[in-house]
């Protein structure tokens, strides 16, 4: 694909995104304030520019869409569906099953304010439904968290690639804010991976032993060894890919840990306490499953301390807590209800912490 | 009879396993089970068929049906199917559900694919119960009937009439093939006492290689199959049987609902 560069809104981009990676099949539920997604992808089936852009259907419920998410996934296609939190929460069922029969996909949750219907402001709390498993028995999700209009659009590539590497599940985790924001966003020059398939894709038995893409395993010792087995993966993709971004924390004192939307305002804190000369920094997960442990663990054994700001009232906080050790101070700022923290509470918060000289 | 019975082939089907099934003695899953795998050695399609497993009684057929499948969560087979067919079209894929998989938690699932015209197969195995989870009420569960779930018998007051799903369907323009069969011998009375005909069965195989003919023409296409689930309803095999003669086929009664394509006719 030949570069190029647009103006776009968040979800727009993760929707061009998709489709620079290959992105073959779409299946569709609207929910605010995601669905720019499926009406870019829906505007956009049947453009030549993207010849592996094979189907896109509206489903009539979340569970149909994912599950034929599921269906098209087993089939060895790139398949994907997003939605927004109180549809990620009809997601699980399917995530669970795909994590067991190991196929790979990609969901996009772009979270809004919960529980229940909350409104349509920005949130992070699907954290916890989206890093530990959401749905039903123990598995992991592949959870990317981008933060600008740019890493929207690059999300998909980096989230199918992980999700074939790995036969996982990944989701992006966006929030309501990186969705509808307009920024410049350049599409790199890429032609999508090819990802082998035909050890267990469901094309058809011929010259071959049946594939049997399955989550049902009634011998205790065998479903033992399976999920063993899925265990030693997560364990791979916990040493190999986490992402992240740090920011000026060398010298720091003083580091903010934030994602998303959140890790943008923090980052304008950063350089605004820097020109006064105070040595502060930020750590910025980009995969939040598998969490940057180490590199954060590392920071803290440097005498450094803590302020988790996050959109609901303390989830990553965990994450951070067990990362850094009892040993470190680790302080909270946590907005709900759709509210973001501005750069002056999050610069007050970091006073209080008394890093940061009065 | 023997000459109808003379039509059944015998001898190893190419498209099953060599794995004993796990159904009851007198249940009709197993019946159905042989008549798909013949079927699809007919047809010659067992090489791109992909079988897609519905929670139930059915749940364990990738140990009997020798092609490539997908175990669903509970009624999502329909949404599974319809996913791989879209991005596979050249795959014929099939699904059998239970009443309570397609009728009752996945019947917007069924709904949506009939409607849509997606060219997938799917069969119903109708027993009127939850037969794997221990013999519960499902949709299907005839008024009055006793089960687990309605220890003194169905109230119609509280729970409804038996749901009708094939005559639903058949009011669903997008569904291109509708029809409700029985895999269920008929006992009749003759000179020689009681014989019985599996005039019913030889409707049922026609109405599989329909089902496959159908999608392969580009449409949707839906059987059901009138079965019984002695263990659950507390009856002998043969009980069981004559009870669907007697009460079940009265409350759905078998036919055709959609041909669309007018293969029942060639």
């Amino acid at each position: 694909m030949a570069k190029q560069r647009l103006y776009l809104k968040g979800n727009e981009a993760l929707a061009y995104g998709a489709l620079e990676a290959g992105l073959n099949a779409y299946f569709a539920y609207p929910i605010t304030p995601s669905s720019e997604i499926p009406e870019t992808l829906a505007k956009e089936f049947g453009n030549k520019r993207y010849p592996d852009y094979k189907f896109f259907l509206q489903a009539a419920s979340e569970l149909e869409a994912v599950n034929m998410v599921l269906g098209a996934a087993a089939g060895g296609a790139r398949a994907m569906t997003a939605t927004s939190s109180p549809g990620f929460s009809l997601k699980q069922e399917a995530l669970s099953y795909a994590a067991a029969m190991e196929l790979p996909f990609l969901v996009v949750d772009i979270c809004r304010a919960g529980p229940g219907l909350g409104n349509l402001g920005p949130e992070q709390s699907d954290y916890f439904q989206g890093t530990k498993g959401g749905g039903h028995g123990d598995y992991k999700l592949i959870v990317l968290a981008p933060s600008s209009v740019q890493e929207m659009a690059l999300c998909p590539r980096i989230g199918f690639d992980l999700a074939f590497k790995y036969r996982n599940p990944a989701l992006i985790l966006g929030d309501a804010f990186t969705g509808q924001l307009k920024e410049d966003v350049e599409f790199p020059e890429l032609t999508p991976t090819n990802y082998d398939t035909s050890a267990w894709a469901t094309t058809g038995a011929k010259n071959r032993e049946p594939h049997i893409v399955n989550s049902l395993e009634l011998d205790y010792q065998k479903q033992y060894e399976h999920i063993s087995k899925i265990y030693e993966k997560y364990q791979q993709i916990e040493a190999n890919e986490s992402l992240f971004e740090e920011y000026l924390t060398e010298d720091a004192e003083a580091v903010v840990v934030a994602f998303g939307i959140v890790a943008r305002i923090a980052k304008g804190v950063v350089n605004r306490l820097r020109q006064k000369k105070i040595k502060v920094g930020l750590f910025r997960p980009i995969t939040l499953w598998p969490f940057p442990k180490n590199p954060l663990k590392k920071l803290a054994s440097n005498g450094k301390r803590f302020l988790d700001v996050e959109l609901n009232s303390g989830q990553m906080i965990q994450d951070v807590r067990l990362s850094v050790g009892s040993g470190a101070v680790v302080d909270f700022l946590g907005k709900w209800g759709g509210l973001v923290p501005t750069e002056s509470e999050i610069e007050s918060k970091l006073r209080r912490l008394e890093v940061v000289a009065v | 009879m023997s000459q109808l019975a003379l039509k059944v082939k015998l001898g190893k089907i190419k498209s099953l396993t060599d794995n004993p099934t796990h159904y009851c003695a007198g249940c009709e899953h197993g019946t159905l089970t042989r008549l798909i795998g013949s079927t699809m050695d007919e047809l010659g399609i067992r090489e791109k068929t992909v079988m897609i497993d519905s929670v139930g009684c059915s749940v364990l057929a990738y140990n009997y049906i020798n092609c490539d499948h997908i175990v669903a969560a509970h009624g999502r087979a329909p949404a599974v199917a319809a996913g791989l067919k879209r991005v596979r079209p050249e795959l014929m894929v099939f699904t059998v559900q239970g009443d309570g998989d397609a009728a009752s938690i996945g019947l917007l699932e069924l709904i949506y694919a009939a409607q849509r015209s997606t060219p997938i197969t799917v069969f119903l195995v109708n027993n009127g119960i939850y037969g794997m989870t221990g013999g519960q009420m499902a949709p299907t569960t005839l008024a009055g009937q006793v089960t687990t779930t309605t220890p003194y018998g169905r109230d119609p007051a509280l729970t409804g009439l038996e749901l009708d799903v094939s005559k639903l369907l058949g009011e669903i323009e997008g569904a291109a093939y509708v029809k409700r069969a029985s895999l269920v011998v008929t006992e009749l009375e003759s000179q020689r006492g009681k014989v019985y005909t599996i005039k019913n069965l030889l409707d049922a195989k026609k109405s599989v290689e329909n089902a496959f003919k159908v999608q392969a023409l580009g449409g949707f296409a839906f059987v059901e199959f009138l079965s019984t689930c002695s263990i659950n309803w507390k009856m002998s095999v043969l009980e069981a049987k004559r009870f669907v003669q007697d009460h079940t086929i009265k409350k759905f009664p078998l036919g055709v609902y959609r041909d669309t394509f007018g293969v029942e006719k060639k």
